[in-house]
């Protein structure tokens, strides 16, 4: 029996019916169309599916999404500022931070949730926050520093 | 993943009341960060999900002096690792939540269903039992107090019943003189440990061991403590030397199950280098906290 999902999503308010062992990802992607964010191992062993949910970066693969009723996701579509890039969205761009793609939005994520909770981090402090994120191209050397440079950059812009 | 009916209580009592109602038929999901897989491979397939993740009842972390910690158990890891209160009383629990999987699942995750799911690699009970904890587990007729060391009953097996929601997390005030760390082996960041070690001294007057506890996780089918080896440390002046005889004698107390990460015989061996390293952090801190 399908149940009734109450879900703010990119400040859009949602009311879906859902089947209750349908996931965060699934909502998302199937119900909808907000592709940005990538289902890959859907086992929360890659981070790749990452959202915000009030605030907190979760494996939306491995949250039921009954489970969010009543809370507010963020997903990569909702982070720019209409046409404008988030800050860290262009940092990825200008730093190569990425190959095939698959990871960057839950890279993304993942480094939004670091600096927004901390926004001067060590570099050790964020390869820790993007430690459940796997980029299976190349390396993570330039998403580091790509997140490095937009935190220095927000810094300066706060000053 | 099979369908099932979604019941999302409001209260510990509901949530008692239904679990009473439906026992067998039904399984309790908090965080989800291990159940969900277990319900997408199709290892369950329960006709009832109890939805305690939002059970605000629950969500706490408290302290005093002469009770000690209690921790409700839909308390995520991420509130645990960044409590003040924690850090400042049991910080070998933020130093372990900080490294418990990733950010993503520690912000979902909790603490109390970590436990339940009781996988013998899970990061929480070790720690827990080298700090004496315990467990409330309640059914609709009242709560029972049980320890960590016998929570476990066999690979990811407790002694919840059926009717039964673990409640809290209890731990003792951690008495003077005393140091504890937990170091675990894996791979990368973000892995589930392949062994780890918790390791507690507590020092009388003249620095001597007058207590010590070794918790031990992934060398058996459920969390361990080598009890062995620890009433070797107890009365004596700790050395290196004893460390090592210990920690062989520690590694001797395990029965790991062989996996597709290592062998029961690595694990055997590695335990040992860890039960080693967690001893001599833990003697530096009992050591600085008695001066």
């Amino acid at each position: 029996m399908k149940k009734i999902l109450n879900v703010t999503i990119n400040g859009t308010p949602y009311e879906i019916a859902i089947k209750p062992k349908t996931t965060l990802v699934e909502v998302l992607r199937n119900e909808l169309n907000l592709t940005g964010t990538k289902r890959s191992c859907n086992a929360g062993g890659c981070s790749s599916c990452s959202v915000l949910v009030d605030g907190k970066v979760v494996n939306s693969c491995s949250v039921l999404a009954l489970q969010v009723d009543g809370k507010e996701v963020t997903t990569i579509e909702g982070i720019a500022d209409g046409a404008k890039l988030h800050p860290l969205q262009q940092a990825f761009l200008e730093h190569g931070a990425y190959q095939c793609g698959y990871c960057t939005p839950g890279m993304i994520i993942a480094g939004k949730a670091l600096l927004d909770e901390n926004p001067n981090p060590t570099k050790q402090e964020v390869k820790e926050a993007i430690a459940g994120n796997l980029c299976r191209c190349t390396g993570y050397v330039r998403i580091v520093d790509a997140i490095l440079a937009t935190a220095k950059k927000l810094q300066e812009e706060a000053k | 993943m099979r369908d099932f009916e979604y019941i999302a209580p409001k209260t510990v009592k509901e949530t008692l009341d239904v679990l009473d109602e439906y026992q067998e038929d039904c399984k309790i999901i908090a965080g989800g960060q291990s159940l969900l897989n277990i319900l997408k491979q199709g290892l369950m397939a329960p006709e009832y999900i109890i939805d305690i993740k939002n059970l605000e009842e629950l969500n706490y972390i408290k302290f005093d002096e002469k009770d000690g910690l209690k921790i409700g158990a839909t308390t995520t890891h991420r509130s645990v690792e960044f409590s003040d209160t924690i850090k400042e009383h049991y910080n070998v629990l933020s130093e372990m939540e900080r490294h418990l999987a990733t950010v993503q699942i520690r912000n979902w995750g909790t603490i109390g269903g970590n436990l339940c799911i009781a996988d013998p690699t899970g990061d929480v009970a070790p720690p827990l039992l080298a700090m004496d904890a315990t467990v409330i587990i309640a059914n609709k007729d009242g709560e029972r107090e049980v320890t960590v060391l016998d929570f476990g009953v066999d690979y990811y097996e407790t002694v919840v019943g059926p009717n039964e929601l673990l409640t809290e997390i209890r731990v003792p005030v951690i008495p003077s003189n005393t140091g504890i760390a937990y170091l675990k082996y894996r791979i990368v960041e973000g892995d589930a440990p392949i062994v780890g070690a918790a390791v507690a001294f507590t020092l009388n007057e003249k620095g001597a061991c007058k207590k010590a506890r070794i918790g031990m996780g992934g060398v058996a089918p459920i969390p361990i403590r080598a009890e062995k080896a620890e009433k070797m440390f107890e009365g004596e002046k700790i050395t290196d030397t004893l460390i090592e005889e210990a920690a062989k004698v520690a590694s001797e107390e395990t029965t790991p199950i062989p996996d597709i990460v290592a062998s029961a015989e690595y694990k055997k061996r590695v335990i040992g280098v860890y039960v080693k390293r967690a001893a001599k952090l833990a003697l530096t801190r009992a050591e600085k906290a008695a001066n």
